[in-house]
């Protein structure tokens, strides 16, 4: 009798188990269920590793968002920081591992090829991915569910930053005949070379580009390179590459007593924080040719405000913009779908159509792919330390300088 | 191309040649005396790059003026760690020796990124965009400067070693450890002399370097890797042919990128060091080991 009343010790553990079991399987159909707490949100930036400049630079647009994105009615994010440290593998593996400690939504994460693992993760176990810096065409051309893009892809960028260079040749009232072409031997570098090649004819450039130069991005002196456009004599310079070879090229024109008519950058570098930081008066004059925020608009103003205070130090750019606007993405799905549910949140996100952003271009919306179409790049040029936009007409808030301003006249 | 082309730029390569070979001098005085292949090498050319970084940012100090202190500084570190972490190791086998450096520079490495930050760090001296004109050739004065520098620091090296009775005991110790302990060397004292002297040479190609390049606490693997090249080209344990071999690397590296493509400068610094382990395995300057 007293067996029947006594519960044994193999059925007691039996029942904590099926107990600890039936919590466990629950939790996350109510957690998933309810959208009355803040969207854990799975941050995933190269903090670390070769891209962590870029990848905390990511973090300072995440560090402002909160405010404006409550000034603005929307619901509240918990940010789970993840990084990456720059490698493709490791990306994979955090994201995993933010999902599993929870996170309802991932955003990130700067580079391309980490990009891709993370989107494949995030299709693989059904949670949201919004992209805020990846370029490579073929994330959105899988067809996946639960990944969108706030970011143009490679051919959009090439399709903006040429066609924008005429109208900045039309804006200035010159034609420059000749080019020298500098950029990076890595794959974005390579990749570049290859698209200006094949689409240039389209748009029918005036310039002829006479030498191109490519290097290591990893280079310590670029003084031969330089030394070789010079060179070549051309009225102006193009160049793909990134902070470091952007310093080091410019230093090296300083000392070899060359500026040319314009630098018409088409990528990251130019515009950096420490690349105005570093070089003072000799960072003014070069054109980059980038995605970028319009200082036109409502929201940017607001940005631009809230990160002036945060950071008196450092210039908005397009690292914080694009991340604080996967964070706003984030924010808008989440209170439109009411709920952490995956593909509610999938759902909401497909139909995002914001229109007070940041960025240039008509606003957030995404197509069938979860690419926004909308977005443009814009030419900004280094003016007193900080960028001014100078095309296209509509984002514009300053008129180009041009020709650059000689190195040697300046103080 | 006209000839004043490749006339400036040889002169580039040999001016960062002679730096790169300051610091390749320092592994080579390592290993040709202590037999230690410092795999942190370049990491430790960080820390003197970084002394140089943040004595120039809080008190204006040139890293021309801090090169003696902060070689000093080196030499120190050096003695300290050779005698304290080191010295232990000198008779375990090989892949300890090298497991105890790569986990030196691992920690040097993520200890530079922890106080420093990734991003990168400059010295803005008042000439470092200076540039002297002399004729057809544009000399960059910071390149000039560091070059000069590095001559006069390694032909005080050489001079210590060939006049001091130190140096000619440190020289015994490297030509023969037995006999060295058997006329009363204290072999030990001279080991860690001699890696405090390898690193007062990385002290001040350091502080060169903060002349010519930015410093990010990534940068050390590079500098490890060209200073191996460099050496091995020069010949392992050989002054004269580390200092060769770095001329050789930086005029290499220059006229590659002139004539061929940048992109490839890299390759064909390798591609002479393929070479000369094809056919002069001990390297240009050095001696073959019996």
């Amino acid at each position: 009798m007293t067996s029947h009343k006594r519960p044994s010790r193999r059925r007691v553990l039996a029942g904590a188990a099926a107990a600890a079991a039936t919590t466990t399987l629950a939790m996350p159909a109510i957690v998933r269920a309810q959208g009355k707490g803040p969207l854990k949100v799975g941050v995933l930036l190269p903090r670390s590793g070769f891209e962590a400049g870029i990848g905390q630079d990511c973090q300072r647009g995440v560090d402002i968002a909160a405010p404006i994105l409550k000034s603005l009615g929307l619901p509240a994010l918990s940010i789970i920081n993840g990084d990456t440290e720059s490698n493709v593998d490791t990306a994979r593996e955090h994201a995993e591992k933010l999902i599993e400690d929870g996170a309802q939504l991932l955003v990130g994460a700067f580079d391309s090829g980490q990009t891709t693992a993370i989107a494949q993760v995030a299709e693989q176990k059904g949670i949201p991915l919004v992209i805020n810096i990846a370029s490579a065409p073929q994330i959105t051309e899988q067809g996946y569910k639960f990944v969108v893009r706030n970011f143009p892809t490679v051919s959009m960028l090439l399709n903006d930053e040429l066609s924008e260079q005429k109208e900045l040749f039309a804006l200035v009232g010159d034609e420059p005949k000749t080019a020298v072409f500098m950029h990076v031997n890595d794959l974005f570098g390579t990749g570049m070379s290859k698209g200006i090649h094949a689409m240039m004819p389209k748009y029918d450039l005036p310039y002829k580009i006479l030498e191109e130069i490519s290097y290591d991005p990893a280079a310590r002196d670029l003084s031969v390179e330089v030394t070789k456009a010079k060179a070549a004599n051309a009225e102006i310079m193009l160049v793909v590459g990134r902070l470091n070879d952007a310093m080091l090229i410019t230093r090296e024109l300083v000392k070899q007593r060359w500026t040319p008519k314009a630098i018409l950058s088409m990528g990251p570098g130019w515009y950096e924080n420490q690349y105005t930081k570093t070089l003072g008066k000799l960072s003014d004059g070069p054109m980059s040719l980038v995605p970028w925020y319009d200082p036109n608009k409502k929201l940017s103003k607001t940005l631009e405000a809230a990160f002036a205070k945060a950071y008196p130090d450092y210039n908005l750019n397009t690292n914080h913009v694009f991340t604080f606007e996967a964070l706003l993405v984030a924010a808008d799905a989440y209170k439109r779908a009411g709920s952490t549910d995956p593909k509610a949140l999938a759902a909401a996100l497909h139909a995002t159509d914001i229109t007070d952003n940041v960025t240039i271009g008509p606003g957030i919306k995404f197509d069938a792919n979860g690419q926004n179409t909308g977005v443009r790049c814009g030419v900004v040029q280094n003016r007193g330390g900080k960028q001014v936009t100078v095309v296209p007409k509509e984002a514009a808030n300053a008129k180009p300088e041009w020709p650059m301003k000689p190195y040697q006249s300046r103080a | 191309m006209t000839f004043d082309v490749y006339l400036n730029v040889v002169v580039a390569g040999i001016l960062t040649g002679l730096v790169y070979g300051l610091m390749a001098l320092g592994l080579s005085v390592i290993f040709g005396v202590v037999r230690i292949v410092n795999f942190a090498h370049g990491e430790m050319m960080s820390i003197a790059m970084y002394l140089a970084v943040v004595l120039f940012s809080s008190f204006g100090l040139d890293p021309l003026v801090m090169l003696v202190p902060i070689a000093a500084v080196m030499f120190a570190f050096g003695y300290v760690l050779q005698a304290g972490l080191i010295n232990p190791f000198i008779t375990r086998p090989e892949h300890s020796q090298f497991l105890l450096v790569v986990a030196l520079a691992i920690i040097i490495v993520n200890a530079l990124l922890i106080v420093f930050g990734p991003d990168a760090r400059t010295v803005q001296t008042s000439y470092a965009y200076d540039s002297f004109q002399l004729g057809p050739v544009l000399v960059d004065a910071s390149k000039a400067y560091a070059g000069g520098a590095a001559i006069a620091f390694a032909a005080a090296l050489f001079a210590f070693f060939r006049y001091s009775r130190v140096g000619t005991a440190i020289r015994a110790c490297a030509d023969n450890y037995t006999g060295a302990l058997v006329i009363g060397l204290n072999v030990k004292r001279l080991y860690a002399l001699t890696f405090a002297l390898g690193m007062a040479c990385v002290g001040a190609a350091g502080c060169m370097m903060t002349l010519i390049v930015d410093v990010t606490p990534i940068i050390g693997p590079a500098y490890t890797l060209l200073a191996f090249v460099i050496v091995i080209t020069g010949g392992l344990g050989s002054m004269a042919g580390a200092l060769f071999g770095g001329i050789l690397i930086g005029l290499t590296e220059a006229l590659a990128g002139l004539i061929f493509t940048p992109s490839a400068k890299s390759m064909f610094a390798f591609a002479i060091l393929v070479l000369v382990l094809l056919f002069r395995p001990q390297g240009l300057l050095g001696q073959r080991l019996s």
